[in-house]
């Protein structure tokens, strides 16, 4: 349970907010021309990092206006919130905030391979 | 078997104060290579390493596992077990996996508490009704003991259930006697036991870090532990299996995310079978602790937190004090989060990939403790004869692509 900060209406509880997957997925431009696996890849597979992840969202109990984050799944920290349209942060910017190669947080975590005895 | 367990075991340790068990397994340090590395150390994992070492003949087997053994969504789960799936496929998987289940304790010399109390799927509509009798005649079709029961039977099996005067009363429902619950940890340390007394290393405390891969073949995982060969690798990691896949450069159609469950105080027996609703979200069950066992829906995003909102478990609180009124003063004890990685069609993935050597067992979403058996089983023929068994077969990743789902949303029962 967090809160997110609507671009529009501000921070909120995130049980007003629906998930929408994935940011910036973008429709194949010739659906025709492609093969079942890529048509596949745009049906079926997302994202799904454990880490930075770029997602949209919808303020359903608000202004039920949509709008990008990004998160970090091993967290739910939200870096960063941004309007839909505009163009996504890239993703150094966020990289110092991940300490350890799985992405896995070193407090809260039942990965004991990580933390210091 | 070197460890047996009988009155004659019980009575002779208890003489001497409890103090002289045998260790279940031992603690080894990783060798340099294996026949075959299962990377993950719950029930499916388990399980796979004892077939293959059972029924397959392989000796040389590793269980990588970077918590402790059943830590993951083993020891997450609500326990319950049933096979009253709706698809031909899906039902040959989980009533092969309940066939398992009915003689596993026996098999393992070890009591697993796998008690068959009957599980009912409610309906609150004229759609649920439709919907769950045409479940129930397709069960019937597949051999699986599934029967419509109208609500005067439900009242019988369960009298505290408001039926009548709720929001959504209670119509009828499907009645699978043959389901029912078992003690998860034991399912997990039954089967690590006996894969160890068959020679399987079982690595506790090592996560493996990368599946190391060149010219389309497996090389072996790199660990905390340091990089072990192997030319056969299995990934049975749940919520965790995207992020090992990427490692191989594959990409699975999986999105992983937070379920909750919890668990009331303790009270006298009061519900003696499994109650699930899909339509208002509620499933309840009884431990032999006199615990309330409650399972709530997925939190709605991607996550890998272990936790999970609040406002879900309000949900489904709100509809268990609405179908049993009798709870409405009871004090919940503990709640946690499981990460269940969730296929688009509610149904797992049991099957090879594009690199030689790597085979994936995910995909199980919010139900895989009672397919633990039977997807452990049919795995382990996949990987020792690098070809699905005719029960897996249907749930290769390939399906994606040609476009042959085995849709189980409506016999999954919990909601995402």
């Amino acid at each position: 349970m967090f809160t997110i900060r609507c671009p529009y209406c501000g921070e909120r509880d995130q049980s007003e907010f629906s998930n929408g997957g994935e940011a910036h997925v973008a429709r194949p431009k010739d659906p025709e021309q492609i093969s079942d696996r890529e048509w596949s890849e745009y049906v079926f597979i997302r994202a799904n990092p454990k880490g930075i992840y770029y997602e949209r969202w919808v303020h359903t109990h608000g202004c039920k206006k949509w709008f990008n984050a990004v998160r970090n799944t091993s967290t739910d920290e939200i870096l960063k919130v941004y309007k839909i349209g505009e163009n996504p942060p890239p993703l150094k910017e966020f990289k110092n905030t991940i300490k350890t190669p799985s992405g896995e947080p070193d407090v809260g975590s039942g990965n004991f391979s990580v933390k210091k005895p | 078997m070197k460890k047996k367990y009988s009155i004659y075991s019980l009575v002779k340790n208890s003489l001497s104060d409890n103090q002289n068990w045998k260790k279940m397994w031992r603690n080894p340090e990783p060798r340099k290579f294996y026949d075959v590395i299962i990377v993950g150390g719950g029930g499916h994992g388990l399980g796979t390493a004892y077939y293959l070492a059972k029924e397959h003949g392989l000796k040389n087997i590793a269980v990588i596992e970077k918590g402790w053994l059943g830590g993951g969504n083993t020891g997450r789960n609500t326990t319950i077990i049933r096979s009253n799936y709706l698809w031909d496929e899906s039902a040959h998987l989980y009533e092969h996996s309940l066939k398992l289940w009915e003689n596993l304790s026996a098999e393992l010399n070890y009591n697993i508490m796998f008690s068959q109390r009957g599980v009912l799927n409610l309906a609150h509509n004229e759609h649920d009704v439709k919907e769950i009798r045409r479940r129930v005649s397709a069960n019937k079709l597949n051999g699986i003991d599934s029967e419509w029961v109208d609500p005067n039977q439900i009242k019988k099996l369960v009298p505290i259930m408001n039926t009548e005067n709720c929001r959504y009363p209670v119509l009828g429902a499907s009645y699978q006697p043959r389901a029912g619950v078992a003690r998860h940890d034991a399912v997990a340390w039954g089967y690590a036991m006996r894969a160890d007394e068959l020679g399987v290393d079982i690595i506790q405390n090592c996560e493996v870090k990368k599946i190391r891969t060149a010219k389309g073949k497996v090389q072996g995982v790199e660990t905390s532990k340091g990089f072990i060969r192997s030319n056969r690798v299995g990934v049975v990691a749940s919520g965790h299996t995207s992020v090992l896949a990427a490692t191989a450069g594959i990409k699975l159609p999986l999105q992983s995310k937070a379920l909750q469950a919890l668990v009331s105080e303790p009270i006298k027996p009061v519900i003696n079978t499994v109650v699930m609703s899909n339509a208002v979200h509620a499933y309840v069950s009884q431990s032999d602790k006199g615990e309330l066992v409650i399972g709530a829906g997925t939190d709605g995003y991607n996550s890998y937190t272990q936790r999970g909102g609040y406002n879900i478990i309000e949900d489904t609180i709100r509809a268990i004090v609405e179908l049993y009124p009798i709870f409405g003063k009871m004090k919940m004890l503990r709640q946690w989060g499981g990460i269940v990685d969730i296929t688009p069609d509610a149904s797992p993935i049991l099957s090879k990939c594009e690199v030689e050597g790597l085979y994936f067992n995910c995909g199980w979403g919010t139900g895989g403790f009672k397919a633990t058996p039977g997807s452990a089983n049919v795995f382990a023929h996949t990987i020792a004869k690098n070809k699905a068994h005719k029960i897996n077969a249907p749930f290769s990743v390939d399906r994606f692509v040609s476009g042959r789902l085995v849709d189980e949303h409506g016999a999954a029962a919990v909601a995402h």
